[in-house]
């Protein structure tokens, strides 16, 4: 920064990697606002992307109240029901998801578990915040505006988004289009930091096949971003035009309101296409973070390596190789071709292969571990569950037969929430709950753990199990009320409020969470370093928590895979990923080893 | 325990040749790009990221175009020009990308005489490939201003199908702001270049870290991608 003149003593340059140039933070200024280091970037990230989230929960409540008691609220009419649809599903899938899994834990762990001083470009990495921040406020500035945020739903299809029937179409929809295109700008700065992290700037001993499997997953997944994001900016950009330059790329002839508009000849499929060949690797986006977590989580707390290392990291790479040749399992009604619905509807079911694999592997993880029933833990296996749940939905809807009763029905919705909503945040809250000590060095409090983890995952089931069942009566998704309608039942309506109920249960529990956080970090137990004796290097760091630069003097080197639980022979039950080979047992500590020996590293 | 010594891979190490050769440095520890800087490894993707944007835009481009029920017009005969009597199609994009394709010329003498710590010549040569640019952009903004006059608006055309104007001014734009923003940053890396800031290791404005000569190198990769999408957009749109 040019605020400050540097002096050579703020620099350091260690001696291990030419490349690397690390800025030490002497003020408060530069330490914790406009800090270049990665874990302070993933705490911000964390926090906004927090913040905004429960921007978007409040919105669910709403919506929630809506459909379980319609007519009861004069304060949220038809246009208002939309616009939360949409921010909700906005904030939940982008700002939510994707910053606190890529820019937060990735930022947080890639670099401590790969053996690395900070991210290959820490002040690009700083940039990246402050983009991604500046989108977050211009979205929040759309509930501000006139006419307030768009209300297209979260896919933004055109026409009918930049039509004025559709509310927020008067400045809602361009901050929501500027909104993307600053996200997709910060990202970039972000995902180049962390691809490049994970490629170059391992430390001795770090081979690709040593990585834990978190990094292996939030790896996949930047590079997933970074192909998938161009559509959406593309598509961004163009729409944009189409609404303020009346540009036709995605407009047809249209009459709005007895008006012939000067839109001709555009098409609106494009836009479908370029939004879903973001929108499914999104999907991944989300998940392969929060597989590669739950594998780390499973293994730690059952106190066993994981199954099919390899398998996993395969099935990683092959999930997000064809996650860019499904897209248009999102477009079965949209009336293109069968013979396209035949080709993704294949590529589709193929992706089961390289999923179910990962399932069966976690399952033979926890099979004969020692497994701790520790919070991390509970998350984990609760994410197995939700996620095979809403995968084999997935299953159904993959298939155009299927797919196309169902479609824009609640059984979407409830197979969406379960697969990207529920699993993915189960796994976040498992890696809050692992990772905490790391960052404050104190536990999170157990009980009200406990007490969040069993409204939440009971809760999700009694919140998206009946919405299946509302969509196979035919209930549509987006609608505002279901007014007089013969097909469907009265019972569906109880059901409604049902769902309802246990949805502000569970919200408030999440308010317990976040209690838990802010509380623990004052008064919460001294966990010690390591609480979960856990084998991968973030834990290994001679400062605990990790200070700047994260590897005080020189950085470690690495001698075996992430996984070494329960090795017979060895003194304790694991062995960290740094332990030399002559300290894994007691006799060989004490052998004499000539002066300057060195163990080689495989 | 560490050897400091043997983690500096800035220089090759002996590795097998051909696919085995790319297994083992896969398989190796640190790097997989053995003797591939940060800085370089990131360029690279930044333009493998920056390519799916523009086959976006020439994809949907050539989308919009089939679509349309519009004729299209006739590129030679919208940009053709009339010089002294004579109408002569294409000439100012044949002139234009000509002037592109000599600044990657200059541009890779630059990084050439970067590496030979020719601090004058790499200066010298980069303000010529950024004069270059700036004469290409220029250029542009006369075709534009031509194209305007002659009643093309992203909205409508006099010609023919409304989808020309758009698809034409957001391409070309957004390829213009790539060649803005690189003759912006050639400019800035000639005079640090120029200043000696690589040879006296002065550290830079925004980031206070101590840059070197490879930045031209890094400058070079973006101007060729810059170059090549334009050959591209060139094939696509004037040309089809």
């Amino acid at each position: 920064m040019a605020f400050f003149v540097p002096t050579e003593a703020e620099h350091v340059a260690p001696a291990e990697v030419a490349d690397v140039e690390l800025y030490h933070p002497k003020s408060w200024w530069t330490r914790y606002i406009f800090c270049q280091d990665a874990k302070v970037i993933a705490i911000q990230y964390a926090i906004t992307a927090g913040a905004i989230g429960l921007v978007a929960l409040v919105l669910s409540w709403l919506m929630r109240l809506q459909l379980g008691f319609p007519d009861s609220f004069s304060f949220i009419d038809p246009g208002d029901y939309l616009q939360f649809i949409t921010m909700h599903g906005m904030i939940m899938v982008i700002y939510l998801l994707t910053a606190l899994f890529l820019g937060g834990f990735g930022n947080y762990l890639i670099p401590l578990m790969v053996g690395a001083r900070d991210m290959v470009f820490p002040y690009v990495n700083m940039l990246s915040y402050w983009v991604y921040l500046l989108a977050v406020l211009v979205l929040v500035a759309s509930f501000f505006v006139p006419g307030g945020p768009t209300g297209a739903g979260w896919t933004l299809y055109p026409p009918q988004a930049i039509l004025s029937g559709t509310p927020g179409a008067e400045w809602g929809i361009i901050l929501m289009l500027v909104s993307l295109a600053l996200f997709i700008v910060g990202f970039t700065m972000g995902g180049l930091n962390y691809v490049v992290t994970v490629l170059q700037a391992r430390t001795r001993g770090m081979t690709l096949l040593r990585m834990p499997l978190t990094v292996w997953g939030i790896f996949v997944a930047t590079i997933l971003a970074l192909l998938a994001f161009p559509a959406l900016f593309v598509g961004a950009v163009m729409m944009l035009l189409d609404r303020i330059l009346e540009t036709s790329f995605f407009m047809p002839a249209i009459v709005e309101m007895g008006e012939q508009l000067n839109y001709a000849g555009g098409n609106p499929l494009l836009f479908q296409h370029l939004f879903w060949f973001f929108g499914h690797p999104e999907v991944y986006i989300v998940a392969l973070p929060g597989f590669g977590i739950v594998s780390d989580l499973i293994s730690t707390h059952a106190r066993r390596n994981i199954f099919g290392y390899r398998m996993m990291v395969w099935a990683i790479v092959a999930i997000g190789a064809l996650s860019f040749l499904v897209w248009a399992h999102h477009m079965y009604v949209s009336g293109m071709n069968p013979w396209f619905g035949f080709f993704f509807a294949t590529t589709t079911l193929v992706i089961a292969v390289p999923t179910a694999i990962k399932v069966y592997n976690w399952v033979l993880t926890l099979w004969r571990g020692d497994i701790h029933l520790t919070l991390p833990m509970l998350f984990a296996i609760a994410f197995i569950v939700t996620f095979v749940n809403g995968g084999i939905t997935g299953l159904f809807l993959g298939n155009p037969v299927v797919d196309v009763p169902l479609s824009d029905t609640m059984f979407v919705v409830a197979h969406f929430h379960m697969v990207m909503g529920v699993a993915p945040i189960l796994v976040i809250f498992g890696a809050i709950y692992h990772w905490y000590p790391l960052v404050t060095g104190r536990m999170l409090n157990e009980t009200l753990g406990k007490f969040h983890f069993w409204v939440t995952f009971l809760g999700a089931y009694l919140i998206y199990f009946p919405m299946h069942y509302l969509g196979f009566l035919g209930v549509p998704r987006r609608y505002f009320e279901m007014g007089e309608t013969d097909f469907i039942p009265q019972s569906a309506q109880t059901l409604n409020e049902f769902i309802t109920v246990v949805a502000l249960i569970v919200g408030f529990a999440q308010l317990v969470f976040l209690f838990n956080l802010v509380w623990s970090a004052y008064k919460g137990r001294v966990s010690g370093r390591n609480p979960w004796r856990a084998t991968t290097l973030e834990w290994q760091t001679p400062d605990f928590p990790p200070r700047h630069g994260n590897w005080g003097p020189t950085q470690p080197v690495v001698y075996r895979w992430a996984y070494d639980y329960s090795v017979p022979g060895a003194d304790q039950d694991f062995l960290p990923q740094n332990l030399a080979p002559d300290q894994v047992t007691a006799d060989n500590r004490h052998k004499d080893l000539p002066d300057g020996a060195v163990q080689p590293a495989e | 325990m560490a050897q400091p010594a043997l983690t500096n891979t800035g220089e090759s190490l002996p590795r097998p040749e051909g696919w085995q050769g790319i297994a083992a440095d896969w398989s190796s520890d640190q790097r997989a790009f053995k003797n591939v800087s940060w800085g370089k490894a990131m360029i690279w993707i930044f333009l493998v990221s920056d390519t799916f944007i523009f086959s976006m835009f020439l994809i949907s481009y050539m989308t919009v175009r089939a679509s349309t029920t519009v004729p299209w017009p006739d590129p030679s005969e919208v940009f053709a020009l009339t010089i002294w009597g004579t109408k002569m199609p294409l000439i100012l994009i044949a002139i234009m990308t000509f002037i592109l394709i000599s600044s990657s010329g200059t541009m890779a003498m630059a990084v050439n005489f970067g590496y030979r710590r020719d601090r004058v010549k790499t200066a010298v040569l980069m303000l010529a490939t950024a004069a270059f640019g700036a004469t290409f952009v220029g250029m542009q903004a006369f075709e534009w201003t031509k194209l305007i006059m002659e009643g093309v608006r992203p909205w409508g055309n006099p010609m023919g199908a409304a989808q020309f104007g758009s698809s034409f001014f957001m391409i070309t734009g957004f390829h213009g702001l790539h060649v803005s923003v690189g003759v912006l940053l050639l400019v800035i890396i000639a005079r640090k270049v120029w200043r000696g800031d690589f040879d006296r290791n002065r550290r830079g404005f925004f980031t206070s870290r101590k840059g070197n000569y490879e930045v031209v190198e890094i400058m070079g990769l973006y101007w060729h991608f810059v170059d090549l999408v334009w050959v591209f957009i060139f094939a696509l749109f004037y040309l089809w």
